[in-house]
């Protein structure tokens, strides 16, 4: 080793408490201004801009969707044309799947996973910054082009030839393609991280039995994300290269096959769905935990639930291609197997309601969240039953029947828990609570505006009104119940809005938390709120699967580690054994140029297949930049 | 409308499914052989669903309100009753396991009970277009065939197969009250069977996402009795209507074939033979224009041909100026195509 | 909260090597990624194949010579990539220098082979879906091809400077030669269907 790489030297045995904290804090700390926001790679301050950014789009999404259900609440409405209509409706659809409820779901994971594991940051803490910059990006990307309208309007979908070069001219369907490029590398970025921060990075003594259900959701969430991702990447590069350079993946006449694209669409698209709802399921654990006063009831079979719902996953995704013409003798199977991911979802189910039931339920917010997830996930995963169906759903696919159950599953099964989780971390993110009374108020304008708005979209579906429609005739009698939807929608917009002032003031104003005003068990409550740079002064030593109750008020922790660089602990994946030191990266702002980079690049690739060349040019050497050693401890082994 | 509302709010499908209403577009109000079985199958399943609903409804409330002993601390828990819960939940998921089975047995018989048809049974070419549907008949004899759009007529009491080919997009053909919805996909043919018992109007619409006019691209099925669906088709057979000896059909007549509109629409029997839009021989005996849009009259048509693209935006079919007398007679002859 | 210290690390090395190490599974992360897009691409090419009532579709087999030749490089470059390996493991700066640029060469030299296959494909992309699938199954290799070269030159820049002899360098030396094995390892199947299915 040579001289000019400066060496880690302090031991944290060293130091007394106050030295300690301080040395951690300069060593961890994000720089003020514009540059250390830039540079920064702390994971909970890409993890609260991820999750902010991502409730931005929530609300733009939200706009949109009260736009449609504006021009839905009478017949032949006039508010809103065909063309326009079609944009908002995939905008809508695009914006919610990949720039709100993937994202969210991913940045609560890279905020609370690393504390709940009990480590510093997460694992490659450079790449997360990398894939906050490339899903904002992408967001802009989209909104961007919308406001020229130039947003595309094929569907969330795409399907072929509709999205194909013959029968979308311009700009707009390869807006969407290359939005989908952004955010998956953003989505497969964080994957891994979660990935290996929950293989490698467990404190001392956390086994695989005593990894907290919100970090097993997470962890199969990655590997799904893993295995799914790449065939929407596979699907929109095709899209592309077809529209762009004349390729025939999806012509027919070429030898091409317009099914293809729905098989490789679906293979995303159903694991997408769990990509949400597998996240959400593990907040519902830790939350019915928290909120029962006692263990989740089954953590095994829960474990095996959350496992068993990532396979399964891969086997559904011809349920959405029912109608396609399948070969008959398929049926049975297909509808066999759909099925079969009731049994996962209905265990977890059982297992919440014997927690409830043995438990001392708190009412606070985050359990009306859970109950209000309860009562309406139980109706979405029953139609989910009823789709998975062939015969039932030849008659109910791509009707609103199909609109009111994925709503059901999305918003009761997903935002409900997500609203639920916000309300319990919430004091974790900022150190203060936010209103019971405000958040009451939210649930329960929430809860019936939602039931209200989506209930009937059932009765619509079947009552023959098919999705996608920017508008009906007089002659159908669908008037009545898409009137009652429109204004029940006001009562569900005002519940986020109620919601969402809430989390604004809170923020500002809230009454002070402490470290953990839930008494709460899992390690991320173990240090104060909001935490600090390095999470915790001390690595914690697990010894139980709730040690939080097990020692109430004390915890076991880890010394011998050095201060003057970041240092984290590498264990073993069963076990969780202590292998190594390891350091962690230091704050860097190459992952924003090479995110720059890499957004020209697309951009360009959109109008040009000589972008791919010229553009790459730029991204090899940030990325360069990014893994040349900077002479600091951190590169020092 | 108020009912229906009321007890949507009340969360009771059942009884909506049970409540008749009048509509011709709708898988409750089936009518047709697949859509009768269909309707049992969807009674069936949401019945079950919602006992199964109401039952963790019940365990839920049960759980939350129930009454408690003393205060415990969290880890403190007694073993004989988790145990006893560990049994309730294994039993309860293999009630889950069973009931998937039995959702997949009736539907493998709602299946089989489909009915299938023969290849020697009535066949009916549907392609799909962006946005209106071609109807062509098929017959063994060529010269018995013939072509119509938008509405397809069949005979009561007989099986009628349907095959269905998407000509540009993925368009999906759904009579609700007939059967089950199938995709029309370019390259592939799918083929549906359709089968009505009494005669009436169905109304079907596209149920794929296909671009602008989606939301406007119906059409209707009528069954017959087999008297009239003969007396139907031979009508549909013949070339058009020839009303020469009127002066105002005969220059409408004349109007059509100058300008553009022979270049997309044929009308068998004169020089128009057009195939990108639908065949307009026999227009007048349709029920509606325009893919479901609007009633045929010759106001509707006059009100059609003068401005396509406010009534139906972006469709197919381009503004052709004409003179208020051109219009006139225009519509006056397309009408008198009976 | 009081802290009960229960555990000494200060025995522990200051990085991992191996499967200890976290860039090591973040390599094998992005390998699962990648390697789900390879085997998807291939069964895109298998889907067209079955659908195509005569394969290739209207064109000749692709020649077998550069696809073989480059078969035979592929494989024989990971023997020297092994001893990278290993003496990398062993921290022997001056044979992993030598390795590395063997190694660099051996990155060059696939290029080269690469466009000799693409011109005896005996079908440009957008002739047909044929075409178009083994373009693309071809293109997506080459990439590989490609950014692995660059990050073994990089590599292989920084072991000759004062940042080169640490055991960091030495693990990325490591988990760079196990993405070269399965750039060689993806290319295998590859190969298999592009020449020799369309022979069957």
């Amino acid at each position: 080793m040579t001289d000019t790489i400066r060496r880690a030297q302090i031991l944290d045995t060293e130091l007394k408490r106050p030295e300690l904290t301080s040395q951690l804090e300069e060593t961890w700390k994000t720089e003020r201004g514009l540059w250390g926001a830039l540079s920064t790679v702390d994971h909970k301050i890409i993890g609260r801009r991820y999750i902010t950014t991502a409730f931005v789009f929530l609300l733009l999404g939200g706009v949109l969707a009260m736009l449609i259900r504006l021009q839905l609440a009478g017949p032949e409405g006039r508010l809103i044309g065909p063309d326009r209509y079609n944009q908002i409706f995939t905008m809508h659809g695009a914006n919610m799947m990949f720039l709100f409820a993937v994202p969210v779901m991913e940045a609560m994971g890279v905020y609370l996973v690393p504390l709940m594991v009990g480590t510093r940051n997460i694992a490659f803490p450079r790449l997360n910054a990398f894939s906050y910059w490339m899903f904002l990006a992408g967001g802009l990307v989209l909104w961007i082009s919308f406001a020229l309208d130039m947003g595309p309007d094929v569907g969330w979908f795409a399907y072929v030839p509709l999205s194909g070069p013959q029968y979308a001219p311009g700009k707009r369907a390869d807006i969407w393609a290359q939005m989908i490029t952004f955010t998956e590398v953003a989505a497969l970025a964080v994957a891994v991280e979660i990935v290996v921060t929950v293989f490698k990075q467990r404190a001392p003594g956390m086994s695989l039995d005593r990894i907290p259900l919100f970090v097993w959701a997470m962890l199969v969430t990655s590997f799904v994300v893993i295995m799914a991702m790449p065939a929407i990447m596979v699907a929109s590069t095709s899209l592309i290269l077809d529209r762009l350079v004349g390729t025939h993946f999806f012509n027919p006449a070429e030898g091409g096959d317009v099914l293809l694209w729905q098989h490789l669409f679906w293979f995303f698209g159903h694991p997408e769905v769990y990509i949400i709802f597998i996240p959400a399921v593990g907040m519902v654990s830790t939350l019915v935990a928290t909120f029962s006063r006692r263990p989740v009831f089954g953590y095994l079979p829960l474990v095996v639930a959350l496992i068993g719902t990532g396979i399964l996953a891969f086997g559904l995704w011809v349920h959405h291609m029912f109608t396609t013409g399948l070969p008959r003798l398929g049926e049975s199977f297909f509808t066999a197997s759909s099925m079969a991911i009731a049994i996962p979802s209905g265990v977890q189910i059982f297992c919440w309601i014997a927690t409830l039931w043995e438990g001392r339920p708190v009412f606070k917010t985050p359990l009306l969240f859970v109950i209000g997830f309860i009562v309406t996930f139980v109706i979405g995963g029953l139609t989910g039953v009823m789709v998975a169906s062939v015969p039932f759903d030849t008659q109910v696919h791509d009707t609103y029947f199909v609109v009111a159950h994925f709503h059901y599953v999305l918003i009761g099964g997903a935002v409900f828990p997500l609203l639920g989780a916000v309300y319990y971390w919430f004091p974790k993110f900022t150190g203060r609570m936010m209103s019971e009374r405000l958040g009451r108020w939210a649930f329960w304008l929430i809860f019936t505006g939602f039931h209200a708005t989506f209930f009937p979209m059932h009765i619509l579906g079947l009552e023959g009104m098919p999705r996608r429609v920017y508008t009906y005739q007089p002659d159908l009698p669908w008037h009545g119940l898409n009137l009652f939807a429109s204004a029940s929608a006001i009562i569900l917009a005002a519940g986020f809005f109620v919601f969402f002032i809430d989390v604004v003031m809170s923020a500002r104003s809230g009454n002070p938390a402490g470290d953990n005003p839930w008494d709460a068990p899992t390690l991320e409550w173990a240090t104060s709120s909001p935490p600090p740079a390095y999470n915790f002064a001390q690595i914690p030593v697990v010894s139980s699967a709730n040690p939080l109750w097990e020692q109430p008020g004390a915890l076991n922790v880890a010394n011998g580690l050095h201060t003057d660089r970041r240092e984290v602990v590498v264990t073993t994946i069963t076990t969780a054994e202590p292998q190594a030191r390891e350091s962690s990266p230091q704050n860097c702002i190459w992952p924003l140029w090479t995110a720059i980079a890499t957004s020209v690049m697309l951009v360009w690739s959109i109008f040009s297949p000589w972008a791919v060349v010229w553009g790459s040019i730029p991204i090899a050497i940030t990325l360069i930049g990014w893994f040349w050693p900077k002479g600091t401890p951190e590169d020092e082994a | 409308m108020k009912r229906r509302i009321g007890t949507a709010r009340l969360g009771l499908p059942l009884l909506l499914l049970l409540g008749g209403c009048d509509n011709w577009q709708s898988a409750l109000e089936a009518r047709g052989a697949s859509a009768i079985s269909l309707k049992h199958l969807i009674i069936l399943i949401v019945a079950v669903c919602s006992v199964i609903w109401m039952l963790v409804m019940i365990a839920m409330i049960h759980a939350l309100w129930r009454r408690r002993t003393a205060w415990r601390a969290p880890l403190d828990l007694v073993p004989p009753r988790e145990r006893r819960l560990g049994w309730i939940v294994s039993i309860c998921t293999g009630l889950t396991a069973v009931i998937i089975l039995g959702f997949t047995v009736a539907s493998f018989f709602t299946t089989r009970d489909i009915s299938v048809a023969g290849q020697d049974d009535l066949t009916i070419r549907i392609g799909g277009l962006q946005w209106w549907w071609s109807v062509e008949y098929l017959d063994p004899d060529p010269s018995a065939g013939f072509v119509s759009a938008n509405e397809i007529h069949i005979p009561t009491g007989r099986n009628v197969r349907l095959l269905l080919q998407g000509d540009d997009v993925i368009h999906s053909f759904w009579v609700p009250s007939l059967a089950g919805k199938q995709d029309l996909i370019p390259g592939r043919t799918n083929e549906i069977t359709i089968r009505a018992e009494r005669p009436g109007a169905y109304r079907g619409q596209c149920a794929e996402f296909c671009g602008l006019q989606h939301a406007h691209m119906g059409f209707l099925v009528t069954a017959d009795t087999p008297e009239d669906f003969a007396r139907w088709a031979r009508a549909q057979r013949a070339p058009a209507a020839n009303s020469a000896d009127d002066e105002e059909i005969a220059a409408g007549r004349d109007v059509f074939m100058r300008k553009p509109c022979a270049g997309c629409h044929s009308i068998r029997g004169t020089q128009a033979t057009g195939t990108s839009g639908p065949d307009l021989t026999h227009l007048a005996s349709r029920a509606f224009i325009a893919a479901g849009l609007l009633p045929t009259s010759r106001g509707a048509l006059a009100a059609w041909v003068a401005d396509p693209q406010t009534l139906k935006p972006g469709n197919n079919m381009p503004l052709v100026p004409l003179t208020p007398d051109e219009l006139r007679a225009m519509s006056a002859y397309l009408a008198s195509l009976k | 909260m009081k802290e009960r210290v229960v555990l000494d690390l200060s025995k522990l090395p200051l990085h991992a090597l191996g499967p200890a190490s976290v860039t090591w599974w973040g390599t094998l992360g992005f390998m699962l990624i990648e390697g789900t897009g390879f085997a998807l691409v291939i069964a895109v090419y298998l889907y067209l194949m079955s659908l195509a009532p005569i394969w290739p579709l209207n064109a000749q087999p692709p020649n077998l010579l550069a696809g073989t030749v480059m078969t035979v490089v592929l494989i024989a470059s990971v023997v020297p990539n092994i001893m990278l390996s290993r003496w990398a493991e062993h921290q022997d700066l001056r044979k992993v220098r030598i390795g590395m640029v063997v190694m660099s060469v051996l990155g060059i030299v696939p290029l080269i082979i690469r466009v000799f296959e693409f011109a005896t494909l005996n079908i440009k992309w957008d002739s047909n879906a044929y075409g178009s699938v083994v373009w693309t199954l071809l293109g997506l290799h080459t990439t590989h091809i490609i950014t692995d070269l660059i990050d073994t030159l990089v590599l292989t820049a920084l072991m000759f400077t004062r940042h080169g002899d640490n055991l960091r360098r030495y693990g990325d030396v490591q988990d760079n030669a196990m993405y070269w094995n399965f750039v060689v390892a993806a290319w295998l199947p590859i190969y298999g269907c592009i020449y020799w299915l369309a022979r069957i």
